[in-house]
């Protein structure tokens, strides 16, 4: 057998080895060389995945030969193919960026267990995206979510210890009802293979286990997916921890898990169940739009820069479920299209912020802190601290202009297309004040990314400040994702391609 | 730390036993109840046991902290490796069968060193765990 | 009715187990009770799982002719991974708990907000 054929086990099986070199090998340099080898080439095959799944329709990997349902199936389709580009593709963005980034954040000799627990998280969230056993979904999401609670809380402020607390008792829930869920569909149906699990579901689709068990999943990996009221968690672990790992966070841990519930809801329960017999949808879109306002109402009124934006993300969040709540296939195309673009948009601000406070840490280098001690507090992005920044930082500063462009779905912009599907398919539906209610939430995107335009470029800079652009080294991986951002806002036929394949191979009750 | 006479006779008697029985443990999962994961623990509560009666410096002298933490690593890599090694002799990744000529043989052979990593990285954690535990506020501000 | 609450027995006590547990959580505020709760919380499900497994006079699957009845091994081994979890999840939560008694001085998450707040306070006063 030729390598191709093993590349859905390689795709996680390469950062999941570099995790445990990287701890032997106990040297930041050496570690931040293997676990980068390991993204990138997870990268190289998610790339290669996607082509091959894009010619040859759905491929299924049978892990120690043993055929399913008996044995671990890993399943790559095209859902899963997409996603896993956005998760290693982000990876492979922000493990180089890290290596300059966390030198400023982290003591020195944590810095090869900081790429471990990258590593490790890396594996656990392709492997999720990968496999298609339901209790190895668990396993996987337990993986990732533990070595994420471990980089929350090496984020040098004190509340990093307390958001990592938080989320690990919200996550542990989540995915303890996850499991809670499985187990009832195993009762059920005796398999967890997920492909023959639709199959079995047929004959006992409205069974009290069966809707327990619906209900179980689907609230478990909404906390983990951060729907709307079990968001609590998001906003302080998104602005205590180190910015790489924010940036990391915001583009693959909550849209892993919306690949989750899309992959139980469309694929298992099936639609007929979720969108014809219970209210879900009509759920989801009040939630949706409870999101879509609330969250980005907060926003506008929060005074750091990173917390800003966590609220956002959880606003933008809304947009994605919004779209599976249409159940049609303008709508999952929006949703997946507007997960995929969203991503890339939130690493790129985050990438950006961090370099940004790297820029304002530097008038105070001459003090000569060293680097690794823990009370040194890097300073908060807030907007009193960001007055005339534009002068200062303006490659940094245009950065987030433009990926807050693409938030507030301006058309060039990659945030444009999801948002124009969701429109469509809401008037597909003849609901027109759903069309209202998606632009009137994006002016409050408009407003606090306002905010920051008019404290960078409209107020004048402190007295005595240089031009203080960070390193290089984190602008360059930045700027990437900010290009990202452009390019699938204007060359569409990747992101909204497979998005459009997707929704039609899931969508076949729905108009 | 203060320690009886009486315990640290019976501990010296016992700790050897506790090690060999995490052996048989090992070794006897083929056939019976055990195998890695219970393996592990009772090694590491050997070495826990070690450390309460005679100090947690002298049992880091036995076990150092850099090899409990290269276990933790190096467990996975035995795991991790035998699904390569799976992969390399033209089977599926955790394909055992192909291990050996005789396919029940292969299953034995892939399942062994699995166990094995799987008891090397369960000891690693759970000493890594207890190291890191007891060590605390004994000198502040150690790196966690 | 009394017998059908003997034969749900097990999932009785799993459900009095999970709300016990998930009610720990939500209603104290000391970081190690929560902890303490999130454990029995999972116990639960490590008993949903088991006790539909066990066969009344069944044995472990080894083929030999004298056995016909046979449990399921299958939710041991998913029992077995998520005990592991639990304990990674546990460790992990302990080792936080005990960073935050060094940084905030308490473990008790009210206190632990109200100096948060005041952080925070202080920061938006600033100039």
């Amino acid at each position: 057998m030729s390598l191709a054929a093993h590349l859905p086990a390689l795709q996680v099986v390469l950062p999941l080895l570099s995790a445990p070199l990287a701890v032997l090998l106990r040297h930041g340099g050496l570690a931040f060389a293997i676990v980068t080898a390991g993204a990138w080439s997870a990268f190289a095959a998610a790339i290669a995945l996607w082509l091959q799944v894009g010619e040859t329709g759905a491929i299924s990997y049978h892990i120690g030969n043993w055929p399913p349902p008996w044995g671990i199936e890993y399943r790559v389709d095209r859902l899963a193919s997409f996603i896993l580009l956005l998760v290693a593709g982000t990876a492979a963005v922000v493990l180089p960026y890290s290596r300059a980034s966390i030198a400023r954040e982290i003591p020195r000799e944590l810095h090869y267990l900081y790429y471990a627990m990258f590593g490790l998280c890396l594996a656990g969230l392709l492997g999720i995206v990968v496999t298609g056993d339901a209790f190895n979904i668990f396993v996987f999401l337990e993986i990732s979510s533990l070595s994420t609670y471990v980089m929350i809380a090496l984020g040098r402020d004190r509340r990093a210890l307390a958001a990592s607390y938080r989320y690990l008792i919200m996550g542990t829930i989540g995915a303890t009802f996850f499991v809670i869920g499985i187990g009832f569909l195993y009762l059920m149906t005796g398999t967890l293979n997920l492909v023959d699990l639709a199959e079995r579901m047929r004959s006992v689709e409205s069974s009290r286990p069966v809707l327990a068990a619906l209900a179980f999943i689907t609230v478990g990996v909404s906390l983990k997916l951060a729907l709307f009221p079990l968001h609590q968690w998001l906003p302080n672990a998104y602005t205590y921890a180190p910015s790489a790992v924010t940036a990391f966070l915001a583009a693959t841990a909550t849209k892993v898990s919306v690949y989750v519930l899309i992959r139980f809801w469309y694929s298992v329960f099936g639609e007929t169940l979720i969108f014809h017999r219970l209210p879900l949808p009509q759920i989801l879109l009040l939630l949706s739009l409870a999101a879509m306002f609330a969250a980005s109402f907060t926003a506008i009124f929060q005074d750091n820069l990173k917390r800003l934006f966590a609220y956002s993300s959880v606003g933008q969040i809304g947009y994605i479920t919004l779209g599976m709540s249409f159940d049609s296939v303008s709508g999952l195309t929006a949703a997946v299209v507007h997960l995929f673009n969203h991503g890339i948009t939130k690493a790129a601000i985050f990438l950006l912020i961090g370099g940004l406070v790297v820029g304002l840490a530097k008038p105070d280098a001459h003090r000569d802190a060293p680097a690794g001690s823990r009370d040194a507090v890097p300073p908060a992005p807030t907007f009193d601290r960001l007055a005339g920044l534009a002068q200062r930082m303006p490659l940094t500063c245009f950065g987030i202009v433009v990926a807050g462009l693409s938030l507030i779905g301006v058309p060039g912009t990659a945030g444009f297309v999801g948002k124009w599907y969701l429109i469509l398919a809401a008037m597909e539906k003849g609901q027109f004040w759903i069309v209202g209610a998606i632009l009137l939430s994006s002016l409050l995107a408009v407003a606090y990314v306002w905010r920051f335009v008019e404290v960078a470029y409209f107020r004048s800079p402190p007295a005595g400040c240089a031009r203080c652009e960070p390193p290089p080294g984190l602008l360059i991986p930045a700027w990437l994702l900010v290009g990202a951002t452009v390019w699938f806002g204007l060359d569409t036929s990747v992101t909204l391609g497979t998005a459009l394949d997707v929704a039609r191979q899931l969508v076949k009750v729905g108009a | 730390m203060e320690s009886s006479l009486v315990l640290r006779v019976v501990a010296k008697l016992l700790i050897p036993f506790i090690l060999l029985f995490a052996l048989y443990v090992q070794f006897h999962g083929d056939f019976g109840p055990g195998g890695g994961f219970q393996a592990g623990t009772i090694f590491a509560a050997g070495i826990v046991f070690y450390a309460l009666v005679f100090g947690l410096d002298n049992a880091r002298r036995i076990v150092p902290d850099r090899l409990v933490e290269a276990m933790l690593a190096l467990g996975v890599l035995i795991y991790a490796g035998v699904g390569v090694a799976g992969l390399l002799l033209g089977g599926n990744y955790l394909d055992y069968f192909v291990l050996a000529a005789d396919p029940v043989h292969g299953q034995h052979r892939g399942i062994f060193w699995v166990e094995a990593g799987v008891a090397v990285t369960v000891s690693g954690v759970m000493l890594k765990i207890f190291y890191m535990f007891a060590g605390r506020g004994r000198h502040d501000g150690d790196a966690a | 009715m009394s017998g059908g609450l003997l034969e749900h027995f097990s999932h009785i006590v799993a459900v009095l187990l999970m709300v016990a547990g998930l009610h720990v959580v939500m209603a104290r505020g000391n970081l190690i009770k929560k902890l303490v709760g999130l454990s029995i919380f999972q116990t639960s499900v490590y008993l949903l799982y088991i006790a539909p497994g066990k066969l009344i006079g069944g044995t472990a699957p080894i083929l030999a002719p004298e056995y016909a009845l046979y449990s399921n091994p299958l939710p041991h081994v998913l029992i077995l991974t998520a005990i592991v979890v639990g304990v990674a999840t546990l460790a992990l939560g302990l080792a936080l708990a005990v960073r935050i008694r060094e940084a905030y001085g308490t473990i008790e998450e009210d206190e632990i907000t109200a100096a948060d707040n005041a952080v925070q306070d202080a920061e938006g006063a600033k100039p």
